[in-house]
C-alpha cells in the first residue's frame, strides 16, 4: 500500500484538528454567552471530524511493515492510535492547511476564516462522500450536516460584521487583508492527492474552486466587502512546511504526551 | 390586603404550587431569588475558566473533545440560569455589571487556580459532585422558572461527575508521577469543596426564611455532610486518601466526622483575597468589553435589515 | 407609555402592565441611553414527532435566524431532528395570573370533568 491514501486522510484529520483547537480557545471569552456555546459548539465538531480521520489514518499504519512506518512517522509506535498521530508529530509531519493554524484574531478574523475554511471542507466533502474510499466517503457524507450549518453560521456573521457598523466593517476589511493571502492553499493539489485523483478516493480541487469562489464572493457581496484579486498565495503547509505558529500549538498541545511518556491518560 | 397576598402566596409554596414569573411575590423573595440564580449564573461562567484553562493542553483527544463538552455545558447551564433570572425582572447587562463591579458574588471554589491536568480530575469529582448535592433538591425549589432550569442542569451534570471521576481512576492506576498528581489535586481541591456549601448554619442568618420559601431545601451543614460522607466512601476506589487526618466514621452518628474547616481562608477567598480572583473577574469583564463592538454589529445589521423589510414591504404594496 | 419602550431596558413575557396595587410584575427602569442588549426571545422545542412544542427557557438574539440558531446549540446538543420555535419575547402576551379564576372554571364546579369523578369496576383495564 502507498502511504498517498494515509496522508490525505493526515491532512484532512490536521486540518480538522488544529482548526478545533484554534477556535476551541475561544471557550469562555466569546462576546456574548450565546456565541461562546456557538463557537465552542463548532469546535467539538472539528475535534470530532480530526478523530475519524486519525482513527482511520491510525488502521492504515497499523498495517504497514515496522520500517515503512518508521519511515513515514519518523519514530517507532508499537501500536499507533489517534493520539500518536495528534500528539507525537512533529511540525513537518502535520499537513494541515497553513489558514487553519493562525491566530483566531478577532471575531471577525475568526468568523471571516471559519466561513473560508468551511465553504471549501462542505464542497469538499460533498464530493470525498462519494469516494472509491469508503472510510473516507462515510466520515465526508456524516460530517457534511455539521459543515453545512457552520457555513450558515460563520457567513451569517460575516454579513452581519460587514454591513454592520464603521467599527465592525473596519475589522472585517482587517480580516480579509490577514487572511487573503491564504486561501490560494486551498486549491493547490499536493502530490498524494494527484496520485489519490486516477482511483477516484480523492477530490479535484479544481472542482472545488469555482463553486467556492461563488459562494464566497456571494456572501462578500451581502456583506458589502471583496476578496483582493490574488496573485501570490501561501502555502506549504500541505508538505509539513508551516508558518510559526504551528509550533507553539503544538508545544502546548502535546505538552502533557511528551513530558509523561507512554502514559494513559 | 398586602396579607392576604402573602397567605395565598405562602400558601402556594406549603402545598408544592410553584411560583411562575407573573405571580404575587413578595418583595424580598424575589431580591432573593435574584440574587440566588443570578449568582449561580455567575459560577457557571466563572467556572468555564479554571477548566478552558485546560482545554488546549489536555493529553488525549478524547479527553479534549470531553473537556470542551463540559465546559460548553456550563455555558449552557449559565443561560439556563441567566434566563430564569430575567423573569424576575433583571437584564442580563444588569447581571453582568453585578459581577464585573465585584457586586456580586459567584461560587468562591473558581477563585483556585487549576495546575495540573489532574485539576480537571478533582474538579469534575469534587466541585461538580458539590454542585450535584446542592442542585438536586433545588429541583424541588419554589420558582418555577428556577426549578425547571435545574432539572435540565442535573440531567447534565452527573456526566461532569463521572468524567473527572474517571480521570482521577486512570491517573491512580498510572505511573508514579500520575499517582502523585492525583494525590496532589484531591489535598489542593478537598478543603475549598467543601467550603462550597457556604458557613455553618448557626452562621447563616438567610437559611429559615429561604427554607420557608422554599428557595433552599436542605441547610448548608446537612449537605456538607453528605457530601463528605459519599467522598469518604469514593476516595477508596481510588486508593488516595482526603487530607483531613480527623475524617473518621463515627458510627452513633452513623456518618463521617470531619476537621474543622478553616472559615478565614473561606472569607478571604469570598471576599476578593483567593489566588485568582482578580484573573477570574478581569477576565469575564474583557470578554465582555471587548465583545462590545461584536454586539452592536450584529445589533446596527438587524436594524438595517428589518427597515430594509418594512420598505419592501411598502414597495410591493404601493405597486 | 408606549413610547418609553426604548427607554426601558427589559420587558418580559410581553404586555407592559398597567401598573396597580400590588403589581411587582415589570421592573422598569428608564436610562439615560438606549440599551445595546439583544432582545431578549422566548424558545419552544418539539423533541418528537407528535408531541407538542414545549417552553424551554431564554435566550438573546438580534434575529430570529440567529435565536433559531441559538436555540439549536444551547437547547438541541443532545437531540437531533427537532423542531424549534423562536418568539421575540416582548410579542409573548400573557394572561394575568389574577384573572386566573374568572378566566377558567373554578375546578369544583365542573367535577364531571375529572375522571375520579366516575366510579368504575376496578377490573376494566386501560382506562
Amino acid at each position: 500500500m502507498d502511504t498517498a491514501l494515509i496522508n490525505y486522510t493526515l491532512h484532512l484529520a490536521d486540518n480538522a484538528l488544529i482548526l478545533g483547537h484554534r477556535n476551541s480557545e475561544w471557550c469562555g471569552h466569546g462576546p456574548i454567552l450565546e456565541q461562546d456555546i456557538a463557537v465552542s459548539n463548532i469546535a467539538l465538531d472539528y475535534i470530532g471530524q480530526a478523530r475519524n480521520f486519525y482513527q482511520y489514518a491510525a488502521t492504515l499504519i497499523n498495517q504497514l511493515p515496522a520500517d515503512r512506518q518508521h519511515q513515514l512517522l519518523s519514530f517507532d509506535a508499537a501500536e499507533v492510535t489517534e493520539d500518536t498521530l495528534a500528539y507525537l508529530r512533529d511540525v513537518p509531519a502535520f499537513k494541515n492547511l497553513l489558514i487553519t493554524e493562525l491566530p483566531n484574531g478577532d471575531w471577525a478574523q475568526t468568523t471571516l476564516r471559519l466561513f473560508l475554511f468551511s465553504t471549501w471542507q462542505y464542497y469538499c466533502y460533498q464530493q470525498l462522500q462519494y469516494s472509491q474510499d469508503t472510510q473516507l466517503a462515510a466520515i465526508a457524507a456524516k460530517a457534511l450536516k455539521e459543515v453545512t450549518y457552520h457555513v450558515k453560521w460563520s457567513g451569517e456573521w460575516v454579513i452581519r460584521l460587514g454591513d454592520g457598523t464603521e467599527e465592525s466593517k473596519r475589522r472585517l476589511l482587517l480580516a480579509i487583508e490577514e487572511l487573503a493571502d491564504f486561501t490560494g492553499e486551498f486549491f493547490a493539489m499536493s502530490e498524494y492527492e494527484k496520485a489519490l485523483l486516477p482511483a477516484n478516493i480523492a477530490v479535484n480541487l479544481d472542482s472545488v474552486k469555482t463553486a467556492w469562489t461563488n459562494k464566497v464572493t456571494g456572501v462578500l457581496e451581502e456583506a458589502t466587502v471583496a476578496l483582493p484579486p490574488g496573485k501570490w498565495f501561501q502555502s506549504g503547509g500541505k508538505q509539513g512546511i508551516h508558518t510559526e505558529h504551528l509550533g507553539y500549538i503544538l508545544a502546548e498541545m502535546q505538552f502533557l504526551q511528551r513530558a509523561y511518556p507512554n502514559a494513559t491518560w | 390586603m398586602h396579607n392576604d397576598f402573602e397567605q395565598i402566596f405562602q400558601d402556594k409554596v406549603d402545598k408544592e404550587i410553584k411560583i411562575e414569573p407573573k405571580d404575587w411575590m413578595p418583595e424580598k423573595y424575589r431580591q432573593t431569588l435574584i440574587r440566588q440564580i443570578s449568582q449561580h449564573a455567575h459560577s457557571e461562567i466563572i467556572g468555564m475558566l479554571p477548566e478552558g484553562n485546560w482545554i488546549t493542553r489536555a493529553p488525549s483527544l478524547r479527553r479534549k473533545a470531553i473537556l470542551l463538552a463540559k465546559v460548553q455545558d456550563e455555558a449552557g447551564h449559565g443561560l439556563y440560569l441567566y434566563s430564569a433570572a430575567e423573569t424576575l425582572g433583571i437584564t442580563r447587562e444588569e447581571m453582568y455589571e453585578q459581577l464585573h463591579s465585584g457586586k456580586a458574588k459567584y461560587s468562591s471554589i473558581f477563585n483556585y487556580p487549576t495546575l495540573t491536568w489532574a485539576d480537571m480530575g478533582a474538579i469534575g469529582w469534587l466541585v461538580d459532585g458539590a454542585a450535584i448535592m446542592n442542585q438536586v433538591p433545588l429541583c424541588r425549589t419554589s420558582y418555577g422558572p428556577y426549578a425547571r432550569a435545574m432539572v435540565r442542569v442535573c440531567k447534565e451534570e452527573s456526566f461532569h461527575q463521572r468524567q473527572g471521576f474517571e480521570i482521577l481512576l486512570t491517573l491512580s492506576k498510572g505511573n508514579e508521577a500520575q499517582r502523585r498528581m492525583c494525590q496532589d489535586a484531591i489535598n489542593r481541591w478537598w478543603w475549598p469543596s467543601i467550603m462550597m456549601f457556604g458557613p455553618t448554619d448557626d452562621a447563616s442568618p438567610n437559611t429559615i426564611q429561604s427554607m420557608r420559601w422554599k428557595i433552599k431545601r436542605f441547610t448548608n451543614d446537612e449537605l456538607r455532610q453528605k457530601f463528605v460522607d459519599v467522598c469518604a466512601e469514593q476516595v477508596q476506589f481510588l486508593g488516595m486518601v482526603l487530607p483531613d487526618p480527623d475524617l473518621k466514621w463515627n458510627k452513633e452518628r452513623n456518618h463521617y466526622d470531619f476537621g474543622a474547616i478553616n472559615w478565614e481562608e473561606f472569607r478571604n477567598v469570598v471576599s476578593g483575597n483567593g489566588p485568582c480572583n482578580k484573573e477570574r473577574v478581569s477576565a469575564r469583564k474583557k470578554a465582555w468589553e471587548e465583545g462590545a463592538w461584536v454586539r452592536d454589529a450584529a445589533n446596527a445589521y438587524a436594524k438595517k435589515k428589518a427597515a430594509r423589510n418594512l420598505s419592501n414591504n411598502k414597495n410591493t404594496e404601493a405597486a | 407609555m408606549v413610547h418609553m419602550k426604548s427607554m426601558i431596558t427589559k420587558y418580559y413575557y410581553g404586555d407592559l402592565s398597567e401598573g396597580g396595587a400590588g403589581d411587582h410584575s415589570i421592573h422598569q427602569h428608564t436610562t439615560g441611553k438606549e440599551s445595546s442588549e439583544w432582545p431578549l426571545w422566548e424558545i419552544f422545542i418539539r423533541s418528537k414527532q407528535g408531541l407538542d412544542h414545549k417552553h424551554v427557557g431564554s435566550l438573546h438574539a438580534t434575529d430570529a435566524a440567529m435565536a433559531i440558531e441559538n436555540a439549536r446549540d444551547v437547547y438541541t446538543r443532545r437531540m437531533e431532528g427537532v423542531s424549534i420555535w423562536a418568539v421575540e419575547s416582548r410579542h409573548i402576551h400573557a394572561s394575568n395570573p389574577d384573572d386566573a379564576q374568572a378566566l377558567y372554571d373554578p375546578a369544583n364546579d365542573k367535577v364531571y370533568r375529572h375522571p375520579t369523578f366516575y366510579d368504575l369496576p376496578d377490573e376494566l383495564e386501560y382506562m
